[in-house]
């Protein structure tokens, strides 16, 4: 361990903003990277599955008016 | 039956070689009808360097430091303000086309286009590089590796950014798109130029920088032609 | 080998491996980045010169480590897909551009914000640091570039030309920046080369340069994914997955 205290990590002998604003930076990009990739694939699936309603509703409509 | 035989030997014999000169004197002569095209980088360059001193300060020892990358940066701009008339004209009224659909092998058409446009941006502008030289207080016996390395560099640079422009000639707002492109791959060239014209001002020989800029230039006569005749056919095509 | 390349072409099968692939890659991003963030953070001994400012080392160097690698695999990529029309390596080369240019932006600013304690100020034209400019550059064309064409498959063309012209030009760029650099500065002493480190600092930085590739392999499977549900919707699979999965 090579700090004695939390207070001590958190304060990175005075270099603090410097430290935490390059990691923080970091993390955040690649957290919202993962959320991004997330949120992207859900949106895809339920258009996919708007869309498949649809045909299936218009087929299901031919098929009464054929009969 | 074989007469026909040899007849065609014969042809595409010539073709190749007909073909690229017909090239070159097609794209020369065209070019020599639009005088403005070459007067206009010319004039860019000398209004770019105008500029500096009146921006920056008319102090002489201030100029002569920053004068050889200041003519370099200018030139590559001024070459870059050029690229994207390259294949527009021809893609335009479609002589682009059939250029494509020529039997001859396109890297060397295109290689004899990007000559053509060497010819008249570059080598122009590298024989008036060293009068605007002198207005900046360029040091005597520079002035010759100043032109030399911008020979040499702009060739290089035309050859790059004729990948860019017929990468973007069929998209209608390419221009800002081409400088994108092009820029950062020119970066090694301004490098190696202006670090050629600096070496001469030191009194360092230049030999060396000249000899990567020549390097450099072998490599994109190497490799160029073939990017730049893909690209047509991306462009082209899609 | 020609039937093995073929399968990995087609986005169905693609699709169905990289399912099994993808949570073994998050795994292991999430436990080396964890293990390599904790130990270079907490537990690696502070620099003698630069003091704590160092530890931004473990971000700074992975993402640069990454950045340059996802310009090789873009290049890559865009090979196999001119030569060989396979689409899954345009769509793996359409979704690693935003996350290289994400890396590199990171890489920068990671140097930047390191820049202040070590040398005073936010912004040297250190060779590396602009060398990275010049590859975030080198990604916004390529980005711009595939933007810019109306018909998808012409920019993913046009994409794949300028990533491989880039790829012959990054090591040409990086010499010459590099050159440029000792020319004009007195060899100051750069960032990240140092003469030697002790071993405690090395292996949190491997973890994390490890894991970093993990997340990029994880998150490029998983947006390949999307892709392929994106360019294939009106497939007769993709729609009976959508019917299975609802």
């Amino acid at each position: 361990m090579a700090f004695d205290s939390l207070n001590e990590f958190l304060q990175m002998g005075g270099h603090a903003p410097y430290v935490w604003a390059a990691w923080c930076v970091t993390a955040a990009l690649m957290v919202g990277a993962v959320l991004h990739a997330r949120f992207e694939r859900r949106s895809l699936l339920r258009d996919l599955k708007r869309r498949e309603r649809r045909a299936m509703s218009e087929l299901s409509r031919n098929e009464v008016n054929e009969a | 039956m074989p007469r026909s035989d040899t007849l065609t030997i014969r042809e595409s014999r010539g073709g190749l070689g007909g073909a690229v000169a017909a090239t070159l004197r097609r794209d020369l002569i065209l070019m020599l009808r639009r005088r403005s095209e070459i007067m206009n980088p010319l004039v860019f360059f000398a209004l770019v360097i105008t500029l500096f001193p009146l921006g920056i300060s008319p102090e002489p020892a201030l100029l002569t430091t920053i004068a050889p990358g200041l003519l370099w940066v200018a030139a590559l701009l001024a070459t870059l303000l050029s690229l994207d008339s390259l294949f527009r004209a021809d893609y335009d009224d479609g002589s682009l086309e059939q250029l494509l659909l020529a039997p001859q092998p396109l890297p060397a058409l295109v290689l004899a286009k990007v000559a053509v446009h060497w010819l008249m941006t570059g080598l122009p502008l590298a024989l008036m590089s060293p009068l605007l030289g002198l207005m900046l207080g360029l040091p005597g016996g520079s002035y010759l590796i100043l032109a030399i390395s911008l020979a040499l560099g702009s060739a290089s640079l035309s050859l790059i950014g004729a990948i860019g422009a017929a990468l973007t000639v069929g998209l209608s707002r390419g221009g800002v798109l081409l400088s994108l492109l092009v820029l950062p791959l020119y970066i090694p060239v301004l490098i190696f130029g202006a670090g050629a014209v600096q070496a001469a001002i030191l009194g360092d020989g230049a030999a060396a920088h000249l000899a990567i800029l020549g390097a450099l230039l072998s490599l994109a006569l190497m490799l160029a032609p073939w990017g730049i005749a893909a690209a047509l056919r991306i462009s082209i095509n899609g | 080998m020609w039937a093995f390349i073929h399968k990995l072409g087609s986005p169905k099968w693609f699709y169905g491996i990289s399912a099994r692939m993808q949570p073994w890659f998050w795994i292991a991003a999430v436990l080396l980045i964890a293990v390599g963030s904790v130990w270079g953070l907490a537990f690696a001994p502070a620099d003698y010169q630069q003091g704590n400012s160092f530890r931004i080392i473990y971000v700074h160097v992975p993402a640069a480590f990454l950045a340059q690698s996802i310009f090789v695999g873009l290049a890559v990529s865009g090979l196999v897909f001119l030569v060989w029309k396979i689409k899954v390596a345009d769509m793996a080369a359409a979704v690693m551009a935003p996350l290289g240019a994400a890396m590199t932006f990171i890489a920068l600013f990671s140097g930047a914000v390191w820049g202040v304690p070590t040398w005073g100020t936010w912004w040297m034209w250190d060779a590396r640091l602009t060398s990275m400019l010049i590859l975030l550059f080198l990604y916004l064309g390529v980005i711009a570039l595939r933007g810019a064409f109306s018909s998808r498959d012409s920019g993913s063309r046009a994409a794949s030309v300028l990533a491989m012209v880039g790829v012959i030009n990054i090591p040409i760029i990086k010499y010459s920046v590099d050159w440029w650099y000792t020319l004009h500065q007195p060899a100051s002493f750069t960032l990240t080369s140092r003469p030697s480190m002790p071993v405690d600092m090395w292996w949190p930085l491997l973890l994390m340069v490890l894991g970093f590739y993990c997340f990029f392999i994880a998150l490029t499977l998983m947006r390949t994914r999307n892709e392929i549900l994106r360019r294939e919707a009106s497939k007769r699979w993709v729609r009976d997955l959508a019917r299975e999965e609802g």
